[in-house]
Formats: structure tokens, C-alpha cells, sequence
């Protein structure tokens, strides 16, 4: 690929949201959005590098992309004649009276927010919205979308398939969701990016760039949609949460092996997105309504305050878990929090509380296939020199446990058991 | 606009085991949630369903049509009752649903009719 073409193609991918949400919102039909958006991209091009021969960019691409494409989408509505039907039902599909609850917004801006809520919709699978939410607003192909998460490519066609017609034909909204719908509405495209920066995160350990992509992908989404919802308390908590994680990101594994908070080399976190992430932390204990994700943050921004891991103010820590446990009262919160708990009350308390945690059968059954749950133990009692059950321990953290970077680490603390 | 049949499904026998003042306070609920629909100006149609077993199945494929008795579906949960509604767009039959289903007491499927040929 050439270095115009390959400079096209990421302004292209740069551009692809707000493009497909203007031509949905025009057009009131994804494929034809998707379609003439592909046409747009083949015309820059053929003309790009002829007519701006200097940058190899248009001063305003945007612009011109959709221009061009809109006009593509016309010439096609015509040439099949069903120009007046599907303006019809775009017509009927876009709610153009600015929302009451949120005050007006740029159009193109407008469009995503729309378009974010239709792709996270509740009604569509969990797998699909993600699959959607990346293919229309972040502009990945099937192929990198499949790759990332793992699936054959048709598999991945087939979902986002699947999820469009459904959209099309069981009537799913371009619009910003009612107030009274609206926090659950938000939840849900909040867990979708979520779901999208964990899986770039947690898997970083096999070495797939696409993965590691799915991370910048979910902060830039989260950066639009607080840009776009900048009162909601939670889209800011969760911009914060990922930037406070992907600062550590370079830190968390060294030579193919997960390190751990206290052993990472704190000089190699990223400072700008810890300053970004912590001005956003006190963002949102000014608008004082806490909720999961600005709790997240919050522990976060504990962590990347302190100067060394014995540094860390462990009782606030534990405060917020607390906190934390009251809105979310699971298990896997219970277990980090004991965690903090090893840290000010020492091991032998924190086992205690892990271990009477596990003895409640449904919990039990929760827990036994996490590895982190399997860790903590396995971790807890090495450090009280209960060798033999600390390798049952790490044995049983092996067996559920799929991340690289992780085994690695866990079979390397397994073998220096004395 | 569009239509969605809103169904509610469930186990008869469970239904059986229901108390007579359940069975009033469910019989005001969904009364009061219809003349809701009614006054919203999206009713099309609603009913409830006698009993599965009352069910007869046709096949008229053939010369002389052939009648089943009992329903077409061999499963414990039947349809037992539904709505149509006349709504915007999906967000509003959810909406609309959610309240219905707290009426009825149990969970409806909601499912887009057929658009007209334009």
C-alpha cells in the first residue's frame, strides 16, 4: 500500500462514523449508508491524490466525503427508483426535533450520539451490538472485527447481518432514547465500550495488533460520547476508568509475562493520560452522583497517584470498594476488595474474608471458573508460606485462565513455590 | 408507524396455581393497561386465550383437511393472550410492553409486523 493510499485510508476510517451517521440519518437505511460510504472512499481514491497533490487530502475531508457520498446514495435511490420510498421512511425514522434533555447538538454530532444508541440497542444481542458499534462508528472491516474477537469472518458477517435487519425491520430508533429511558440507554452503549477496551486489554498478551487497536478504538468512542454527554456522570467516569488503565498498559507486561500492579515500573506509566484521567476523577466528584464506572476510575486514580506501590493509600482503596459494593454487591467486587484488604490488614485476613466468600455455594460456582479468584488465593497463600495449597491454588488459576501474559506469570509463582 | 404483536406466553399449569385474588388484580391490571393503550390511540387489537387444550389444528393442504385436537405446539408454554399495537418505532412497543407484561404478569415477545408493499 502507498503512503497516499494508506493516508486516505486512515482519514477514511477517521471519518467513517460521522459519515455513516449522517447518510443513516438522510438516507433512514444502514446498508445504504454503508454502501455509499464505500463508493466515497473508492472516489477519494481515484481523485484525492490528482487534486490535492500536496497534502493528498482535502481541506475539509469530511466534508467531502460526504458530499460525495450523499450524492452517490442519491444517484443509486434513483437509478433503482425507490428514491421517494426509502426518503419516506427516512423521513418516518428521523426525529429531527432537538431532544429536550440534552439541548441541542453540532448535527454531525447529533448523528453519532443517534447512532451509538441504535447500535448498543438492548433489544439487539450483546455480542452484536459490540460487533456493530466498531463496524459503523469505529469503521473496522468484518475482517478486523472478527479477528479481534476471535470468530470466523463469515461468523462475523452473519451477526452484523443479522443485527441490521433487525434494526431495519423491527423498527430500532436513530434517535436519542427518551429522559425516562435515557440512564439505562447510556448503561448500555457504556458496558458495550467497556466490553471493547477489556477485550484489546485483557488480551494484550497474544500479540495480535488488531487487539491492542480495540483499546485506542473503545477511548475514542468514550472520548466522542463525553464530548457528546459531558453532565452524564458515568460516560465520564468510564473515559476516566480507560484512560487510567491504558496509561499503565505499556507497564503490565514485560517480556510476554504479566507484572503486576505493585512490581510494574511506575516510570513507564503514561503521565498526559493519567493527568487527563484524574482531571476527569474530580470532574466527577464535583457532579456528586457516583455510580460503577467513576467508582472504577476513582481506585484507578488511587493507584497512578502513588509515587511507589507502598505508597498507595490502601484505605481508600477499601472505602471505595465498599462504596463499590453497595451499587454492585458481586462477588468478583467482594474479591477485590479483599485484595485491598491483604494489603492493610495483611494475607491472613484477607483469605479469611475470600475463603468465607467462597463458602456460599452459588458464589462458589461463580467464582471457581474466574482465574483472578484462583490468583488471589494462590497469591494469599504463598505470602503466608502455605506452599502446598498455594500450588493447588495456582493450579486450579492455570486451568481457567486463557490470557498468555497471565499463564506465564502464574506458572512462573507456581514454580518458585518452595 | 408500525404494528407489533405483543404475546404473552406461559405455562397453563402454572396459571392453575394461581390464588382468585391474584387472578382479579391481574384481570384489573391488564383492564386498566388496555384503556391506557386505548386512550394512547395505538390499540389495534388485544385478546385473551382460552386454554391450549381447547386448540384444534387444520391441515387443509390436502383433498379433505385433516383436524388435530390440541395445539400445534407440543410444549407446556402457550400463547395466552396478546396485543397489537400501532406504535413509532420499537423504543415505544418496549416501552409499552414493559408496562404490559407488569400488567399481565409474565414476560410478552415483542415482534414487528410485516411492512406494507410500498
Amino acid at each position: 500500500m502507498s503512503g497516499a493510499t494508506a493516508e486516505i485510508e486512515r482519514v477514511f476510517r477517521e471519518e467513517y462514523g460521522r459519515l455513516i451517521a449522517s447518510l443513516v440519518r438522510r438516507f433512514g437505511d444502514i446498508d445504504i449508508a454503508e454502501e455509499a460510504a464505500g463508493e466515497a472512499l473508492v472516489a477519494a481514491l481515484e481523485k484525492w491524490p490528482r487534486q490535492f497533490p500536496g497534502s493528498g487530502v482535502p481541506p475539509n475531508p469530511g466534508a467531502w466525503l460526504t458530499t460525495t457520498a450523499g450524492n452517490r446514495a442519491i444517484d443509486r435511490l434513483r437509478r433503482e427508483k425507490q428514491r421517494d420510498t426509502k426518503h419516506r421512511q427516512a423521513a418516518a425514522m428521523y426525529d429531527d426535533t432537538p431532544h429536550e434533555s440534552l439541548g441541542m447538538f453540532e448535527e454531525h454530532e447529533d448523528d453519532r450520539l443517534r447512532l451509538m444508541f441504535t447500535c448498543c440497542h438492548p433489544a439487539l444481542a450483546p455480542e452484536a451490538r459490540i460487533a456493530l458499534t466498531l463496524r459503523l462508528l469505529g469503521g473496522l472491516t468484518v475482517e478486523e472485527i472478527a479477528q479481534a474477537f476471535l470468530v470466523p469472518e463469515t461468523t462475523m458477517g452473519q451477526r452484523i447481518t443479522r443485527a441490521k435487519k433487525k434494526i431495519a425491520a423491527a423498527r430500532i430508533p436513530y434517535r436519542v432514547p427518551e429522559a425516562e429511558d435515557l440512564p439505562a440507554r447510556v448503561a448500555t452503549v457504556l458496558a458495550v465500550l467497556f466490553l471493547v477496551f477489556n477485550e484489546g486489554y485483557l488480551s494484550s498478551g497474544d500479540g495480535s495488533p488488531i487487539r491492542g487497536e480495540l483499546t485506542a478504538e473503545a477511548i475514542r468512542l468514550a472520548r466522542i460520547l463525553h464530548g457528546l454527554m459531558p453532565d452524564e456522570p458515568e460516560v465520564t467516569g468510564l473515559l476516566a476508568l480507560l484512560l487510567l488503565t491504558e496509561a499503565r498498559r505499556d507497564a503490565r507486561v514485560r517480556g510476554g509475562e504479566l507484572v503486576r500492579l505493585d512490581d510494574q515500573d511506575r516510570g513507564g506509566w503514561d503521565r498526559s493520560l493519567i493527568a487527563e484521567g484524574h482531571a476527569l476523577v474530580r470532574e466527577c466528584l464535583t457532579l456528586n452522583r457516583p455510580g460503577r464506572y467513576q467508582i472504577l476510575a476513582a481506585i484507578n486514580a488511587v493507584h497512578t497517584d502513588a509515587p511507589t506501590a507502598a505508597d498507595t493509600d490502601w484505605s481508600q482503596v477499601v472505602a471505595l470498594y465498599d462504596q463499590l459494593a453497595r451499587i454492585d454487591p458481586s462477588p468478583i467486587v467482594a474479591l477485590n476488595r479483599a485484595v485491598a484488604i491483604a494489603e492493610l490488614d495483611g494475607p491472613e485476613v484477607a483469605l479469611a474474608q475470600v475463603d468465607r466468600l467462597a463458602a456460599a455455594a452459588p458464589v462458589l460456582a461463580v467464582l471457581s471458573g474466574y482465574h483472578a479468584f484462583h490468583a488471589t488465593r494462590a497469591d494469599l497463600l504463598r505470602r503466608l508460606g502455605r506452599s502446598a495449597d498455594a500450588r493447588e491454588a495456582y493450579d486450579a488459576a492455570l486451568a481457567v485462565c486463557d490470557n498468555t501474559a497471565e499463564r506465564a506469570y502464574l506458572s512462573r509463582r507456581r514454580g518458585e513455590l518452595v | 408507524m408500525t404494528q407489533y404483536l405483543l404475546s404473552v406466553h406461559g405455562s397453563e399449569d402454572d396459571y392453575a396455581e394461581i390464588t382468585p385474588e391474584t387472578m382479579q388484580e391481574m384481570f384489573a391490571a391488564v383492564d386498566a393497561f388496555n384503556d391506557k393503550v386505548r386512550e394512547a390511540g395505538i390499540w389495534v387489537f388485544a385478546g385473551g386465550l382460552e386454554p391450549a387444550e381447547t386448540a384444534t389444528v387444520v391441515d387443509g393442504q390436502g383433498e379433505t383437511p385433516v383436524m388435530t385436537d390440541g395445539p400445534y405446539l407440543e410444549t407446556k408454554e402457550h400463547l395466552g393472550g396478546f396485543w397489537i399495537i400501532d406504535v413509532r418505532d420499537l423504543d415505544e412497543a418496549l416501552r409499552w410492553a414493559a408496562e404490559g407484561s407488569k400488567a399481565c404478569q409474565g414476560k410478552v415477545e415483542v415482534r414487528p409486523f410485516q411492512a406494507e408493499p410500498a
